[in-house]
């Protein structure tokens, strides 16, 4: 199984633990795994600030880069879920949607493809989960709170695998921390609070960590708690479900 | 003026057509259940009684509503000697002094705890709004389970000109969200379940 | 570029100054969310009854033509008068008229978010008609001479201790009494005064049924059957889309609405208005505004499902954080930010912006509308249409020569971390929004491609 391995901009640029992570865990799991190199972008800070019509050369690249992989594989759920929804190329529509078919978020990747039912892993630690509105209501990856249906949540499967690690319950289980993309600088003042509300919640029911499948977030989360002096830290989903003991 | 333009605008830009969905799947079979139509009336913040017979109004209401003087019942029966209609001649203002008007519901719903009520029985649109205090006498064999078994079996067309589901006393919790009971409809709803002795 | 409005970035960031009344303001609504939440649980066939809303509202889209013409002809035959307008202005006259053929100064109004979109009480103002607000809550904002911040709870953002001092100036209560239950009691009085001296009341409209010429009217307060049963004339002030097929259907929409407004299983009363008491007028004023024109928005045109629930605001955790009037339009949240650029693009250009595009919008409409996947939509025709500012522009098109470039995307990289530099540049206040309250990434030694390139030689 050939997969291609899809580092977003700014993991690669600040976050690149997050993409060894990745890596080292999906080649654990026997994947055959390619860095396709000079990838750069998926084009959505520009799409969703109002500037699709800008991503062609970000969509040409990345459909040179994927092209005539088995999986496409990334450690964000709004990236993903961004090339699901907007990749298109002219010329090279077809290799456009097998990509747009076969691109996963990391999550979704261990348990619908790989069905991975058991890892070697271990974090004993007190960790909240923090779910990326992108990968859970675009993505599909946790039921959302807002819909009468059963629930189940794709990462927390993941993580109750690691040994000794500990979930924290969320008085809100699902709301956005406020990142947004370029929402994050443009209405910075409620960004900000979003952001400040969600660690409370964390914060206030014991966790030490907050992972997430989405570095955005995070990175956002990060910078506040930083800025607070926390102890509390951030961590990729990935870099737990590969902390061995 | 605009009638044509208007149209014609909306006829240029409309979507095609698409098909009706069927309601039939939401309906229950069967009656609903007087006991969960009460629970709905309890928390919505009204009182329910069930009587057997309506002679069991009047000392309820001495009880429970020992300071209401004018009482307006629609039917004769429900209250024997309370007056059963009040020609005020002035579009129903002076029924805002009636402490107390008994009315007849037509049929409940399980689901809501809604009574339905029509100007056919009430002849006067505004009494059951601008009484001080509401009362409705309801069979329990006229309980409806949901919504759309009371469209479907009740009222698939309308009777009378004006019609109201009514759920509870009038409220408001437009202050700080506190629930406060009395708005500008009636203060309080009684509601009598009548099943009469087998 | 003048606009009328701050921004809806500046006004949120004022109402952030009070930081514990954001906390209030989030907490409250929130609060009506989860209360929605346990009302839909309790119907296991929600989401099915959410579908079916959906395709009704649909249904109705296709046949809006044939629908109006149905309704007028019913309600006519009802005894009803039915008038047109195409615009707030027309609408805005046409109940002038009708208030200057009864000679009144001063009647009674219960919501109706239609004359809110049409400031029809500013312009009845200019006249001499003084128009009473009679939900309680639009009564508060109107006496603090605000508008309403919430399409449901229109002065949730007030707390009881400014509506306790505006009743004592305006109602003569005591000073420093805010109890609710006081203060309802006081509204209540003079309310009810204005209802029985009022010969005229205006209601807003629910739904329309085509089938039978009749129109549902939904309060928990009664105002609406207080204002319209006493006067001698009623005047419902209706969109275009309010019409819904068939009485039926109703069972439908009034399932979900007060579910989905305020957790309640139905409101209070459920109007229905088909023919006018004897020797009463009534007169009802179909409102275009933009309707029909957004129809013709494909990508838009679904926002005209709405049935005013306001399930997209509690939800939102944008709008709970920045209040109704950061949104500077009748309707707030996020349904407001989809329908306002269809009346005015350069005007609400902020609004499409002023969300994360999290989706819980679109998660708890009670008719399925799309909205955050509009939001998203509107940000690029707002574009494409020139209504974004040039230092964004210039920041965005910067943004995708060097992302496009894998060669200028390295170096850039490589010389600080170039996205999170030009991310807060585009904003261009002279500060770094994100450093403001969040320090920035660490940047680490390399980036994954160097590491990669070291670790794993292909
Ligand atoms: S868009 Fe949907 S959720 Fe929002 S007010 Fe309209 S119907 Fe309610």
């Amino acid at each position: 199984m050939k997969v291609g391995l899809f580092i977003p901009c700014y993991i690669d640029q600040f976050y690149p633990q997050v993409g060894i992570a990745t890596l080292s865990l999906l080649e654990k799991l026997g994947c055959d795994v390619v860095y396709p190199q000079g990838q750069t972008c998926c084009g959505q800070p520009m799409a969703n600030s109002g500037f699709e019509h800008l991503t062609h050369g970000c969509n040409e690249l990345f459909v040179d880069h994927f092209e005539g992989l088995d999986y496409i594989v990334g450690p964000s759920g709004s990236c993903v879920l961004h090339i699901k929804d907007h990749l298109h190329v002219e010329g090279k529509e077809q290799a456009a949607t097998h990509i747009r078919q076969r691109i996963y978020e990391l999550a979704e990747f261990l348990t619908d493809v790989l069905k991975v039912d058991h890892l070697k892993a271990k974090f004993p630690h007190k960790v909240g989960i923090h779910q990326s509105c992108h990968g859970q209501r675009g993505l599909g990856l946790a039921q959302m709170s807002e819909l009468v249906a059963a629930p189940f949540s794709k990462p927390q499967r993941l993580l109750q695998m690691v040994e000794g690690l500990e979930l924290v319950e969320l008085k809100r289980t699902d709301e956005c921390c406020g990142f947004g993309g370029t929402f994050c600088v443009f209405e910075e003042a409620v960004s900000v609070k979003m952001g400040k509300d969600r660690i409370a919640d964390h914060v206030n029911n014991g966790a030490e960590y907050i992972t997430g499948n989405d570095v955005s977030c995070l990175m956002h989360l990060e910078g506040i708690l930083r800025r607070q002096k926390s102890d509390v830290k951030v961590l990729h989903i990935a870099e737990i479900l590969n902390s061995s003991i | 003026m605009s009638r044509e333009s208007i149209l014609a605008a909306i006829k240029k830009n409309q979507p095609e057509q698409q098909a009706l969905p069927d309601l039939n799947a939401f309906r229950r079979t069967g009656p609903g259940d007087p006991a969960a139509f009460r629970k709905v009336i309890e928390t919505l913040g009204g009182q329910v009684f069930e009587i057997s017979s309506y002679a069991e109004i009047q000392p309820l209401i001495a009880e429970h509503q020992p300071d209401a003087q004018k009482i307006i019942s629609l039917q004769e029966s429900y209250l024997p000697g309370a007056m059963t209609e009040w020609e005020t001649g002035d579009g129903g203002r002076q029924y805002e002094h009636v402490d107390l008007a008994i009315i007849p519901g037509q049929f409940g719903v399980a689901e809501n705890g809604a009574i339905w009520i029509t100007d056919v029985e009430i002849k006067e649109r505004v009494l059951p709004f601008i009484t001080q205090h509401l009362a409705i006498v309801v069979s329990s064999q006229d309980i409806v389970p949901t919504m759309h078994d009371a469209y479907a079996e009740r009222i698939a067309q309308p009777g009378g000109g004006f019609g109201v589901f009514i759920a509870g006393p009038s409220k408001t919790a437009d202050i700080e969200q506190s629930l406060v009971l009395g708005a500008h409809g009636a203060k309080s709803l009684t509601v009598f379940l009548y099943s009469p002795k087998a | 570029m003048e606009h009328q409005h701050k921004e809806h970035s500046l006004l949120a960031e004022e109402f952030n100054a009070n930081e514990p009344r954001v906390n209030w303001h989030d907490e409250t609504l929130w609060w009506v969310r989860q209360k929605r939440d346990k009302m839909a649980w309790t119907i296991p066939e929600w989401e099915d009854l959410r579908e079916a809303a959906s395709r009704i509202k649909h249904n109705v889209l296709g046949n809006l033509h044939d629908y109006l013409l149905e309704f007028e002809k019913n309600a006519q035959a009802n005894g009803a008068v039915v008038h047109w307008a195409a615009d707030a202005a027309e609408h805005n006259k046409i109940v002038l008229q009708l208030l200057q053929e009864q000679g009144v100064k001063r009647m009674v109004k219960s919501k109706s978010m239609l004359t809110e979109e049409c400031h029809l009480n500013p312009y009845l103002a200019e006249h001499g008609i003084e128009v009473i607000d009679t939900d309680l809550g639009e009564r508060i904002v109107q006496l603090a001479k605000e508008p309403p911040s919430h399409i449901v709870l229109p002065c949730i953002h007030k707390k009881k201790e400014e509506i306790g001092e505006l009743f004592h100036e305006h109602l003569g209560t005591p000073a420093g009494n805010a109890d609710p239950k006081f203060l309802t009691a006081a509204a209540r009085q003079h309310l009810r005064a204005e209802f029985i001296q009022s010969r005229v009341a205006i209601t807003g409209v629910n739904f329309a049924v085509a089938e039978t010429g009749e129109m549902v009217v939904c309060t928990n307060e009664g105002n609406a059957d207080m204002g319209a049963h006493l006067a001698d004339v009623h005047i419902a002030c209706m969109g275009i889309e309010k019409i819904i097929p068939q009485r039926k259907h109703l069972g439908v929409f009034l399932r979900l609405l007060a579910r989905s407004a305020t957790g309640q299983p139905i409101t209070t009363y459920s109007s229905h208005f088909r023919a006018p008491k004897k020797g009463q007028q009534l007169h009802i004023v179909l409102v275009d505004n933009g309707r029909s024109r957004q129809l013709g928005r494909e990508d838009f045109r679904n926002s005209l499902k709405c049935i005013r629930c306001g399930a997209c605001m509690n939800t939102c955790p944008v709008y709970r954080r920045s209040g109704g009037h950061s949104y500077h339009n009748a309707i707030a949240g996020p349904i407001g930010a989809i329908l306002a650029p269809n009346l005015d693009m350069k005007e609400y250009a902020d609004l499409p912006f002023a969300s994360t595009l999290c989706g819980s919008c679109s998660n708890v409409c009670p008719v399925k509308i799309d909205i955050h996947q509009q939001l998203y939509k509107w940000r690029q025709v707002i574009t494409r249409e020139g209504y974004t500012k040039k230092t964004k522009a210039a920041g965005m098109h910067a943004m995708n020569i060097v992302l496009s470039k894998p060669g200028l995307y390295k170096t850039a990289g490589g010389i600080g971390r170039w996205v999170m530099r030009t991310f807060p540049a585009v904003v261009n206040n002279g500060l770094n929004p994100w450093f403001r309250q969040r320090e920035m990434p660490e940047p680490p030694k390399e980036s994954f491609a160097d590491w990669y390139k070291k670790n794993r030689k292909q």
